[in-house]
Protein backbone atom coordinates (compact mmCIF):
# COMPACT_ATOMS: atom_id res chain seq x y z
CA UNK A 1 0.00 0.00 0.00
CA UNK A 2 1.68 3.53 -0.52
CA UNK A 3 1.58 5.37 1.84
CA UNK A 4 0.51 9.52 1.67
CA UNK A 5 0.76 9.76 5.60
CA UNK A 6 2.31 12.94 6.59
CA UNK A 7 4.36 11.68 9.60
CA UNK A 8 6.20 8.74 9.84
CA UNK A 9 3.96 6.05 11.72
CA UNK A 10 6.85 4.30 12.64
CA UNK A 11 8.35 7.12 14.91
CA UNK A 12 5.37 7.85 16.18
CA UNK A 13 5.15 3.78 17.91
CA UNK A 14 8.47 4.07 19.47
CA UNK A 15 6.86 6.72 21.46
CA UNK A 16 4.17 4.14 23.01
CA UNK A 17 5.99 1.85 25.54
CA UNK A 18 3.14 -0.76 25.41
CA UNK A 19 3.33 -1.09 21.61
CA UNK A 20 6.99 -2.80 21.79
CA UNK A 21 5.18 -5.87 23.77
CA UNK A 22 4.91 -8.91 22.82
CA UNK A 23 1.57 -10.32 23.26
CA UNK A 24 1.30 -14.49 23.11
CA UNK A 25 4.51 -14.65 21.17
CA UNK A 26 3.67 -12.24 18.57
CA UNK A 27 3.89 -8.77 18.32
CA UNK A 28 1.05 -6.47 19.72
CA UNK A 29 -1.13 -5.30 17.21
CA UNK A 30 -3.43 -2.81 19.18
CA UNK A 31 -6.81 -2.53 16.75
CA UNK A 32 -9.38 -0.90 19.80
CA UNK A 33 -8.58 2.93 20.28
CA UNK A 34 -11.93 3.38 20.17
CA UNK A 35 -12.60 1.91 23.49
CA UNK A 36 -8.86 3.63 24.90
CA UNK A 37 -5.93 4.66 23.38
CA UNK A 38 -2.87 4.09 24.37
CA UNK A 39 -0.67 6.71 26.07
CA UNK A 40 2.89 8.35 24.46
CA UNK A 41 5.61 8.38 26.84
CA UNK A 42 5.56 12.15 26.91
CA UNK A 43 2.13 12.33 28.72
CA UNK A 44 3.33 9.39 31.05
CA UNK A 45 6.35 11.20 31.98
CA UNK A 46 4.13 14.15 32.03
CA UNK A 47 1.82 12.54 34.62
CA UNK A 48 4.82 10.98 36.61
CA UNK A 49 6.47 14.43 36.83
CA UNK A 50 3.19 15.61 38.83
CA UNK A 51 3.01 13.08 41.45
CA UNK A 52 7.15 13.41 41.81
CA UNK A 53 8.03 16.79 41.71
CA UNK A 54 5.16 18.72 42.44
CA UNK A 55 1.32 16.80 43.59
CA UNK A 56 -0.55 19.26 45.73
CA UNK A 57 -3.89 19.98 45.62
CA UNK A 58 -4.68 22.70 43.77
CA UNK A 59 -6.51 26.28 44.11
CA UNK A 60 -5.76 27.69 47.62
CA UNK A 61 -2.62 26.61 48.55
CA UNK A 62 -0.08 29.56 48.80
CA UNK A 63 2.86 27.44 48.61
CA UNK A 64 4.98 26.43 46.19
CA UNK A 65 3.73 23.20 45.03
CA UNK A 66 0.23 24.33 45.35
CA UNK A 67 0.97 27.50 43.19
CA UNK A 68 2.28 25.54 40.57
CA UNK A 69 -0.23 22.65 40.59
CA UNK A 70 -2.64 25.01 39.89
CA UNK A 71 -1.04 27.40 37.08
CA UNK A 72 -0.54 23.64 35.66
CA UNK A 73 -4.29 22.65 36.11
CA UNK A 74 -5.52 25.92 34.71
CA UNK A 75 -3.10 25.54 31.63
CA UNK A 76 -4.51 22.59 30.84
CA UNK A 77 -7.46 24.10 30.71
CA UNK A 78 -6.50 26.88 28.25
CA UNK A 79 -4.89 24.04 25.91
CA UNK A 80 -8.24 22.22 26.00
CA UNK A 81 -10.24 25.74 25.14
CA UNK A 82 -7.99 26.39 22.23
CA UNK A 83 -7.97 22.49 20.70
CA UNK A 84 -11.89 22.58 20.40
CA UNK A 85 -11.98 26.46 19.26
CA UNK A 86 -13.94 27.48 22.52
CA UNK A 87 -14.47 31.59 23.40
CA UNK A 88 -12.83 30.87 26.68
CA UNK A 89 -11.65 28.62 28.85
CA UNK A 90 -14.04 29.19 31.24
CA UNK A 91 -16.43 26.71 29.48
CA UNK A 92 -14.22 24.50 29.83
CA UNK A 93 -15.10 21.91 32.83
CA UNK A 94 -12.55 19.25 33.78
CA UNK A 95 -15.63 16.14 34.36
CA UNK A 96 -13.86 12.13 34.71
CA UNK A 97 -15.01 11.61 31.15
CA UNK A 98 -17.86 11.61 28.55
CA UNK A 99 -20.34 10.43 30.67
CA UNK A 100 -20.06 12.41 33.16
CA UNK A 101 -19.98 15.49 31.03
CA UNK A 102 -23.46 14.39 29.86
CA UNK A 103 -24.76 13.36 32.71
CA UNK A 104 -23.74 16.89 34.22
CA UNK A 105 -25.50 18.50 32.03
CA UNK A 106 -28.70 16.10 31.66
CA UNK A 107 -29.43 16.81 35.58
CA UNK A 108 -28.61 20.36 35.26
CA UNK A 109 -29.82 21.78 32.26
CA UNK A 110 -32.49 19.36 32.10
CA UNK A 111 -33.69 19.06 35.69
CA UNK A 112 -34.20 22.83 35.32
CA UNK A 113 -34.96 23.34 31.37
CA UNK A 114 -37.77 20.21 30.69
CA UNK A 115 -41.03 20.14 31.51
CA UNK A 116 -43.85 17.87 30.73
CA UNK A 117 -44.00 16.89 27.03
CA UNK A 118 -41.06 18.45 26.19
CA UNK A 119 -39.09 16.48 23.30
CA UNK A 120 -35.83 15.13 23.25
CA UNK A 121 -34.15 14.03 20.05
CA UNK A 122 -31.38 11.58 20.59
CA UNK A 123 -30.09 8.48 16.85
CA UNK A 124 -30.52 5.26 17.56
CA UNK A 125 -26.24 5.21 16.97
CA UNK A 126 -25.73 6.69 20.43
CA UNK A 127 -23.27 5.01 22.67
CA UNK A 128 -25.94 4.54 26.11
CA UNK A 129 -23.87 6.85 27.45
CA UNK A 130 -25.71 9.71 25.25
CA UNK A 131 -28.84 7.24 25.38
CA UNK A 132 -29.24 6.44 29.46
CA UNK A 133 -28.68 10.29 31.01
CA UNK A 134 -31.90 11.15 29.04
CA UNK A 135 -33.96 8.39 30.15
CA UNK A 136 -33.52 9.06 33.28
CA UNK A 137 -33.92 12.93 33.04
CA UNK A 138 -37.24 12.40 30.80
CA UNK A 139 -38.64 10.01 33.88
CA UNK A 140 -37.78 12.87 36.29
CA UNK A 141 -39.32 15.65 33.96
CA UNK A 142 -42.38 14.20 32.08
CA UNK A 143 -39.85 14.93 28.62
CA UNK A 144 -40.44 12.47 26.09
CA UNK A 145 -37.29 10.87 23.90
CA UNK A 146 -37.34 10.48 19.95
CA UNK A 147 -35.06 8.83 17.84
CA UNK A 148 -33.69 9.55 14.85
CA UNK A 149 -33.27 6.08 12.26
CA UNK A 150 -30.64 5.03 10.37
CA UNK A 151 -30.40 3.39 6.97
CA UNK A 152 -29.02 0.70 5.53
CA UNK A 153 -25.61 2.32 5.21
CA UNK A 154 -25.61 3.25 9.08
CA UNK A 155 -25.99 6.79 7.61
CA UNK A 156 -28.80 9.16 9.92
CA UNK A 157 -31.79 9.04 7.72
CA UNK A 158 -32.13 13.41 7.49
CA UNK A 159 -35.45 13.42 6.00
CA UNK A 160 -36.88 13.02 9.44
CA UNK A 161 -35.99 16.00 10.73
CA UNK A 162 -38.74 17.78 9.21
CA UNK A 163 -40.91 15.52 11.30
CA UNK A 164 -38.90 14.56 14.29
CA UNK A 165 -37.63 17.99 14.85
CA UNK A 166 -40.23 20.06 15.97
CA UNK A 167 -41.46 23.38 18.49
CA UNK A 168 -41.63 20.44 21.10
CA UNK A 169 -38.17 19.58 20.93
CA UNK A 170 -35.87 21.21 23.53
CA UNK A 171 -32.29 19.81 23.48
CA UNK A 172 -30.37 17.11 20.72
CA UNK A 173 -27.88 14.96 21.85
CA UNK A 174 -26.04 12.97 18.87
CA UNK A 175 -22.79 11.71 18.34
CA UNK A 176 -20.21 12.96 15.85
CA UNK A 177 -19.04 9.63 15.28
CA UNK A 178 -20.62 6.63 15.86
CA UNK A 179 -18.45 4.30 17.78
CA UNK A 180 -19.97 1.23 16.47
CA UNK A 181 -20.45 2.09 12.54
CA UNK A 182 -17.45 4.27 12.37
CA UNK A 183 -19.97 6.83 11.07
CA UNK A 184 -19.49 10.68 10.93
CA UNK A 185 -22.47 12.93 11.17
CA UNK A 186 -23.20 16.16 9.79
CA UNK A 187 -23.30 17.75 13.16
CA UNK A 188 -23.34 21.41 11.88
CA UNK A 189 -26.32 20.87 9.76
CA UNK A 190 -28.37 19.32 12.26
CA UNK A 191 -27.40 21.80 15.08
CA UNK A 192 -28.69 24.78 12.58
CA UNK A 193 -32.00 22.81 12.34
CA UNK A 194 -32.31 22.35 16.40
CA UNK A 195 -31.19 26.08 16.80
CA UNK A 196 -33.99 27.09 13.88
CA UNK A 197 -36.76 25.36 16.36
CA UNK A 198 -35.37 26.54 19.65
CA UNK A 199 -33.25 23.81 20.82
CA UNK A 200 -29.88 23.24 22.38
CA UNK A 201 -27.94 20.72 20.74
CA UNK A 202 -25.46 18.41 23.01
CA UNK A 203 -22.52 16.94 20.59
CA UNK A 204 -20.91 13.50 21.90
CA UNK A 205 -17.04 13.86 20.85
CA UNK A 206 -16.14 10.84 22.64
CA UNK A 207 -15.03 9.17 19.00
CA UNK A 208 -14.41 12.56 16.76
CA UNK A 209 -12.25 14.78 19.13
CA UNK A 210 -9.44 12.11 19.45
CA UNK A 211 -9.25 11.94 15.09
CA UNK A 212 -9.82 14.92 13.38
CA UNK A 213 -10.23 19.19 13.71
CA UNK A 214 -13.03 19.69 16.08
CA UNK A 215 -13.65 23.33 16.37
CA UNK A 216 -16.85 24.57 18.86
CA UNK A 217 -17.58 27.55 16.62
CA UNK A 218 -18.01 25.62 13.28
CA UNK A 219 -19.81 22.69 14.47
CA UNK A 220 -22.27 24.89 15.92
CA UNK A 221 -23.44 22.87 19.17
CA UNK A 222 -24.18 24.40 22.42
CA UNK A 223 -22.79 21.51 24.24
CA UNK A 224 -19.51 18.88 23.47
CA UNK A 225 -18.34 16.15 25.48
CA UNK A 226 -15.40 13.79 25.20
CA UNK A 227 -12.89 11.82 26.99
CA UNK A 228 -9.04 11.73 27.79
CA UNK A 229 -7.86 8.49 27.65
CA UNK A 230 -9.22 8.01 23.95
CA UNK A 231 -6.74 10.98 23.12
CA UNK A 232 -3.71 9.80 24.63
CA UNK A 233 -4.44 11.04 27.72
CA UNK A 234 -5.09 9.30 31.34
CA UNK A 235 -8.19 7.59 32.39
CA UNK A 236 -10.47 9.86 35.11
CA UNK A 237 -10.25 13.15 33.25
CA UNK A 238 -12.71 14.46 30.91
CA UNK A 239 -14.22 17.43 29.07
CA UNK A 240 -17.52 19.59 28.96
CA UNK A 241 -16.99 22.65 26.95
CA UNK A 242 -20.94 24.67 27.10
CA UNK A 243 -21.82 27.56 25.84
CA UNK A 244 -20.79 30.08 28.44
CA UNK A 245 -24.73 31.99 28.84
CA UNK A 246 -25.94 28.23 28.85
CA UNK A 247 -23.74 27.34 31.68
CA UNK A 248 -23.90 30.18 33.47
CA UNK A 249 -27.56 29.37 33.98
CA UNK A 250 -27.52 26.73 35.13
CA UNK A 251 -27.20 25.35 38.79
CA UNK A 252 -24.86 22.99 40.17
CA UNK A 253 -24.09 19.28 39.24
CA UNK A 254 -22.61 18.34 42.74
CA UNK A 255 -22.15 19.96 45.92
CA UNK A 256 -19.14 20.49 47.88
CA UNK A 257 -15.78 22.58 48.19
CA UNK A 258 -14.34 24.35 45.11
CA UNK A 259 -18.28 24.70 43.67
CA UNK A 260 -18.99 27.41 46.60
CA UNK A 261 -18.86 30.77 47.39
CA UNK A 262 -20.43 31.49 50.80
CA UNK A 263 -21.63 28.67 52.75
CA UNK A 264 -23.55 29.30 55.35
CA UNK A 265 -25.66 26.59 57.78
CA UNK A 266 -28.61 26.60 56.10
CA UNK A 267 -27.69 27.91 52.47
CA UNK A 268 -24.81 28.60 50.27
CA UNK A 269 -24.30 30.90 47.55
CA UNK A 270 -22.56 28.93 44.44
CA UNK A 271 -19.01 29.62 42.63
CA UNK A 272 -19.08 30.93 39.24
CA UNK A 273 -18.59 28.80 36.51
CA UNK A 274 -16.46 26.69 35.84
CA UNK A 275 -15.76 26.13 39.40
CA UNK A 276 -19.32 25.76 39.85
CA UNK A 277 -19.06 22.31 38.25
CA UNK A 278 -16.35 21.00 39.35
CA UNK A 279 -16.93 20.03 43.30
CA UNK A 280 -14.20 18.56 45.22
CA UNK A 281 -10.85 17.40 44.35
CA UNK A 282 -10.49 17.14 40.60
CA UNK A 283 -8.02 14.44 38.58
CA UNK A 284 -5.19 17.58 39.03
CA UNK A 285 -2.61 14.91 37.51
CA UNK A 286 -4.88 13.90 34.62
CA UNK A 287 -5.96 17.55 33.55
CA UNK A 288 -2.62 18.24 33.51
CA UNK A 289 -1.47 15.10 31.26
CA UNK A 290 -4.66 15.57 29.13
CA UNK A 291 -3.12 19.00 28.77
CA UNK A 292 0.04 17.24 27.97
CA UNK A 293 -1.28 14.96 25.46
CA UNK A 294 -3.44 17.64 23.43
CA UNK A 295 0.59 19.29 22.82
CA UNK A 296 1.16 16.02 21.45
CA UNK A 297 -1.81 16.02 18.87
CA UNK A 298 -1.14 19.03 17.91
CA UNK A 299 2.30 18.60 17.34
CA UNK A 300 1.39 15.84 15.03
CA UNK A 301 -1.58 17.49 13.57
CA UNK A 302 -5.04 16.72 13.73
CA UNK A 303 -5.63 16.97 9.95
CA UNK A 304 -2.89 14.83 9.39
CA UNK A 305 -3.99 12.42 11.77
CA UNK A 306 -7.66 11.79 10.28
CA UNK A 307 -5.52 11.41 6.91
CA UNK A 308 -3.61 8.79 8.33
CA UNK A 309 -7.01 7.09 9.52
CA UNK A 310 -8.47 7.69 5.89
CA UNK A 311 -5.78 5.81 4.37
CA UNK A 312 -6.14 2.79 7.20
CA UNK A 313 -9.58 3.51 6.60
CA UNK A 314 -9.23 2.77 2.61
CA UNK A 315 -7.65 -0.17 2.85
CA UNK A 316 -9.22 -2.06 5.96
CA UNK A 317 -12.24 -1.57 3.22
CA UNK A 318 -10.61 -3.42 0.64
CA UNK A 319 -9.01 -6.33 3.04
CA UNK A 320 -11.92 -6.89 5.36
CA UNK A 321 -15.16 -7.05 2.45
CA UNK A 322 -12.83 -9.80 0.68
CA UNK A 323 -12.95 -11.89 3.99
CA UNK A 324 -15.30 -14.71 3.28
CA UNK A 325 -18.43 -14.70 5.46
CA UNK A 326 -17.64 -11.17 7.28
CA UNK A 327 -20.47 -8.41 7.50
CA UNK A 328 -19.46 -5.58 7.61
CA UNK A 329 -21.81 -2.47 9.66
CA UNK A 330 -21.54 0.94 8.53
CA UNK A 331 -20.45 2.77 5.87
CA UNK A 332 -18.50 1.18 2.81
CA UNK A 333 -16.55 4.26 1.71
CA UNK A 334 -13.90 6.41 3.15
CA UNK A 335 -16.56 9.31 2.82
CA UNK A 336 -17.48 10.83 6.34
CA UNK A 337 -16.22 7.80 7.84
CA UNK A 338 -14.17 7.32 10.64
CA UNK A 339 -11.90 4.19 11.36
CA UNK A 340 -13.84 1.85 13.38
CA UNK A 341 -15.06 -1.20 12.01
CA UNK A 342 -17.51 -3.88 13.44
CA UNK A 343 -18.30 -6.76 11.93
CA UNK A 344 -19.26 -10.44 12.26
CA UNK A 345 -17.93 -13.32 10.82
CA UNK A 346 -20.79 -15.78 9.67
CA UNK A 347 -20.27 -19.32 12.07
CA UNK A 348 -18.15 -17.50 14.41
CA UNK A 349 -19.23 -15.88 17.42
CA UNK A 350 -17.47 -12.27 18.12
CA UNK A 351 -16.20 -13.08 21.51
CA UNK A 352 -14.45 -16.25 19.82
CA UNK A 353 -13.62 -14.65 16.93
CA UNK A 354 -11.73 -11.79 19.83
CA UNK A 355 -10.15 -14.52 21.78
CA UNK A 356 -8.68 -16.42 18.90
CA UNK A 357 -7.56 -13.06 17.22
CA UNK A 358 -5.78 -12.38 20.79
CA UNK A 359 -4.43 -15.12 20.76
CA UNK A 360 -2.10 -13.93 17.68
CA UNK A 361 -1.27 -10.35 19.36
CA UNK A 362 -4.36 -8.68 18.05
CA UNK A 363 -6.02 -6.73 20.48
CA UNK A 364 -10.21 -5.55 19.53
CA UNK A 365 -13.12 -5.72 21.01
CA UNK A 366 -16.26 -8.07 20.63
CA UNK A 367 -19.50 -7.10 22.36
CA UNK A 368 -22.23 -4.91 22.01
CA UNK A 369 -19.93 -1.91 22.61
CA UNK A 370 -22.47 0.01 24.67
CA UNK A 371 -25.20 0.15 21.58
CA UNK A 372 -27.60 -1.87 22.43
CA UNK A 373 -30.31 -0.43 20.43
CA UNK A 374 -28.03 -0.36 17.26
CA UNK A 375 -27.25 -4.19 17.73
CA UNK A 376 -31.18 -4.71 18.06
CA UNK A 377 -31.74 -2.68 14.70
CA UNK A 378 -28.99 -5.31 12.73
CA UNK A 379 -30.50 -8.34 14.23
CA UNK A 380 -27.25 -9.25 15.91
CA UNK A 381 -26.42 -9.92 19.52
CA UNK A 382 -22.90 -9.06 19.06
CA UNK A 383 -20.18 -7.70 17.00
CA UNK A 384 -15.68 -7.56 16.96
CA UNK A 385 -14.85 -4.01 15.95
CA UNK A 386 -11.45 -3.09 15.03
CA UNK A 387 -10.58 0.88 15.40
CA UNK A 388 -7.43 2.45 14.60
CA UNK A 389 -5.72 5.70 15.48
CA UNK A 390 -2.24 7.63 14.89
CA UNK A 391 -0.12 4.17 15.57
CA UNK A 392 -1.73 1.40 13.38
CA UNK A 393 -0.25 0.06 10.32
CA UNK A 394 -1.54 -1.11 7.41
CA UNK A 395 0.14 -4.33 7.89
CA UNK A 396 -1.72 -4.78 11.19
CA UNK A 397 -4.79 -4.73 8.63
CA UNK A 398 -3.29 -7.63 6.85
CA UNK A 399 -2.77 -9.57 10.03
CA UNK A 400 -6.15 -8.56 10.98
CA UNK A 401 -7.68 -10.41 8.24
CA UNK A 402 -5.77 -13.71 8.47
CA UNK A 403 -6.39 -13.76 11.75
CA UNK A 404 -10.04 -13.82 10.48
CA UNK A 405 -9.34 -16.30 8.08
CA UNK A 406 -7.97 -18.71 10.44
CA UNK A 407 -10.82 -17.95 12.61
CA UNK A 408 -13.40 -18.99 9.91
CA UNK A 409 -11.07 -22.13 9.04
CA UNK A 410 -11.21 -22.83 12.58
CA UNK A 411 -15.16 -23.09 13.02
CA UNK A 412 -15.72 -24.14 9.61
CA UNK B 1 -4.97 -18.83 23.47
CA UNK B 2 -5.55 -21.01 20.72
CA UNK B 3 -5.62 -23.18 23.66
CA UNK B 4 -8.98 -22.62 24.35
CA UNK B 5 -10.51 -23.74 21.19
CA UNK B 6 -9.48 -27.40 21.58
CA UNK B 7 -11.11 -30.23 19.77
CA UNK B 8 -13.51 -30.83 22.26
CA UNK B 9 -14.65 -27.31 22.60
CA UNK B 10 -15.45 -26.82 18.83
CA UNK B 11 -16.86 -30.18 18.55
CA UNK B 12 -19.86 -29.33 21.74
CA UNK B 13 -19.95 -25.73 19.75
CA UNK B 14 -20.71 -27.34 16.57
CA UNK B 15 -22.80 -29.93 17.48
CA UNK B 16 -24.26 -29.60 20.71
CA UNK B 17 -25.73 -32.10 22.66
CA UNK B 18 -29.01 -32.32 24.44
CA UNK B 19 -29.94 -29.26 22.89
CA UNK B 20 -33.74 -27.88 22.26
CA UNK B 21 -36.82 -28.08 24.49
CA UNK B 22 -38.53 -30.99 26.66
CA UNK B 23 -42.34 -30.44 26.13
CA UNK B 24 -43.13 -30.52 29.88
CA UNK B 25 -40.34 -29.54 31.51
CA UNK B 26 -40.30 -29.72 35.63
CA UNK B 27 -37.84 -27.01 35.33
CA UNK B 28 -36.93 -24.17 33.04
CA UNK B 29 -34.81 -21.32 33.36
CA UNK B 30 -32.81 -18.68 30.87
CA UNK B 31 -29.58 -16.51 32.00
CA UNK B 32 -27.78 -13.99 29.81
CA UNK B 33 -24.85 -12.51 29.96
CA UNK B 34 -25.10 -8.84 29.56
CA UNK B 35 -21.54 -8.39 28.33
CA UNK B 36 -21.59 -10.33 25.09
CA UNK B 37 -25.56 -11.06 24.66
CA UNK B 38 -24.95 -14.87 25.76
CA UNK B 39 -28.04 -17.09 26.56
CA UNK B 40 -28.63 -19.91 28.03
CA UNK B 41 -31.83 -21.99 29.07
CA UNK B 42 -31.73 -25.35 30.96
CA UNK B 43 -34.90 -27.32 30.89
CA UNK B 44 -35.39 -30.31 33.67
CA UNK B 45 -37.29 -33.40 33.80
CA UNK B 46 -37.51 -34.75 37.06
CA UNK B 47 -38.42 -37.80 38.38
CA UNK B 48 -38.57 -39.50 42.37
CA UNK B 49 -35.87 -36.35 42.91
CA UNK B 50 -33.26 -37.96 40.08
CA UNK B 51 -32.81 -35.94 36.69
CA UNK B 52 -34.24 -38.31 34.03
CA UNK B 53 -33.80 -35.59 31.02
CA UNK B 54 -32.23 -32.73 30.16
CA UNK B 55 -32.46 -30.21 27.53
CA UNK B 56 -30.62 -27.15 26.75
CA UNK B 57 -31.57 -24.07 24.38
CA UNK B 58 -29.18 -20.86 23.57
CA UNK B 59 -26.78 -18.82 21.63
CA UNK B 60 -23.67 -17.14 22.40
CA UNK B 61 -19.67 -18.18 21.83
CA UNK B 62 -18.38 -21.56 21.56
CA UNK B 63 -17.31 -21.58 24.76
CA UNK B 64 -20.72 -20.91 26.83
CA UNK B 65 -22.37 -23.24 24.29
CA UNK B 66 -20.04 -26.06 24.91
CA UNK B 67 -20.24 -25.83 28.09
CA UNK B 68 -23.96 -26.30 28.51
CA UNK B 69 -23.55 -29.01 26.44
CA UNK B 70 -20.96 -30.91 28.63
CA UNK B 71 -22.73 -29.68 31.46
CA UNK B 72 -26.30 -31.03 29.90
CA UNK B 73 -24.37 -34.44 29.21
CA UNK B 74 -23.33 -34.87 33.32
CA UNK B 75 -26.85 -34.17 34.76
CA UNK B 76 -28.54 -36.58 32.99
CA UNK B 77 -29.47 -39.26 35.41
CA UNK B 78 -28.01 -36.98 38.16
CA UNK B 79 -29.45 -37.01 41.71
CA UNK B 80 -30.86 -33.09 42.14
CA UNK B 81 -29.09 -32.70 45.60
CA UNK B 82 -25.64 -33.65 43.34
CA UNK B 83 -27.26 -31.15 41.18
CA UNK B 84 -27.27 -28.44 43.63
CA UNK B 85 -24.15 -29.41 44.73
CA UNK B 86 -22.28 -29.04 41.32
CA UNK B 87 -19.85 -26.78 41.45
CA UNK B 88 -17.86 -24.69 39.36
CA UNK B 89 -14.87 -26.36 39.54
CA UNK B 90 -16.06 -29.65 38.77
CA UNK B 91 -17.78 -28.17 35.44
CA UNK B 92 -14.44 -26.18 34.52
CA UNK B 93 -12.63 -29.55 34.99
CA UNK B 94 -15.05 -30.99 31.81
CA UNK B 95 -14.55 -28.23 30.04
CA UNK B 96 -10.82 -28.53 30.40
CA UNK B 97 -9.38 -25.48 29.05
CA UNK B 98 -7.63 -22.56 31.47
CA UNK B 99 -9.67 -20.16 32.33
CA UNK B 100 -9.36 -19.28 35.76
CA UNK B 101 -6.84 -16.20 34.55
CA UNK B 102 -9.68 -15.20 31.84
CA UNK B 103 -12.20 -13.50 34.27
CA UNK B 104 -14.66 -12.50 30.48
CA UNK B 105 -14.63 -15.79 29.09
CA UNK B 106 -15.09 -17.54 33.08
CA UNK B 107 -18.68 -15.81 32.88
CA UNK B 108 -19.60 -17.15 29.23
CA UNK B 109 -18.03 -20.66 30.53
CA UNK B 110 -20.31 -20.47 33.84
CA UNK B 111 -23.44 -18.80 32.14
CA UNK B 112 -24.86 -22.85 31.96
CA UNK B 113 -24.32 -23.83 35.51
CA UNK B 114 -25.83 -20.33 36.74
CA UNK B 115 -28.95 -21.17 34.89
CA UNK B 116 -29.10 -24.89 36.33
CA UNK B 117 -28.49 -23.13 39.73
CA UNK B 118 -30.75 -20.96 39.32
CA UNK B 119 -33.86 -23.45 38.07
CA UNK B 120 -33.53 -25.44 41.18
CA UNK B 121 -33.31 -23.04 43.72
CA UNK B 122 -36.61 -20.55 42.15
CA UNK B 123 -34.38 -18.25 41.58
CA UNK B 124 -35.61 -15.29 39.26
CA UNK B 125 -31.90 -13.89 38.65
CA UNK B 126 -28.79 -15.17 40.35
CA UNK B 127 -26.93 -11.79 40.81
CA UNK B 128 -24.23 -10.81 38.35
CA UNK B 129 -21.25 -10.64 40.70
CA UNK B 130 -22.21 -13.95 42.29
CA UNK B 131 -19.82 -15.92 41.18
CA UNK B 132 -19.99 -18.34 44.28
CA UNK B 133 -22.41 -20.62 42.25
Amino acid sequence: MSTLTQFDVLAIRREFPILQQEVHGHRLAFLDSAASSQKPRQVIDCLEDYYRRYNANVHRGVYKFSEEATFAYERARGKVARFIGAASQREIIFTRNTTESINLVAQTWGATNLRPGDHILLSLMEHHSNIVPWQMIAQRTGAILDYLSIDGEGRLVLEELDQKLTEQTKLVALTQQSNMLGTINPVRLIADRAHAVGAVMLVDGAQSVPHMPVNVAELGCDFLAFSGHKMCAPTGIGVLWGRRKLLEAMPPFMGGGSMIKVVELKQSTYADVPARFEAGTPAIGEAIALGEAIDYLSTIGMEAIYQHEVELMAYALERLVNVPGLTLYGPLTTEQRGGAFSFTLEGVHPHDVAAILDGQGIAVRAGHHCTQPLHRHFDVPATTRASFYIYNLPEEIDRLAVGLEKASKLFQ
Amino acid sequence: MDDLYQQQILEHAKYPHNFGRLTEPDISHEEHNPLCGDRVRIELLIENDIITDVRFEGRGCAISQASASLLTDELKGMPVETAKAFSKEELLDLIGIPLTRNPTRLKCALLSLKALKAGLYGIDHLNEDDDDL
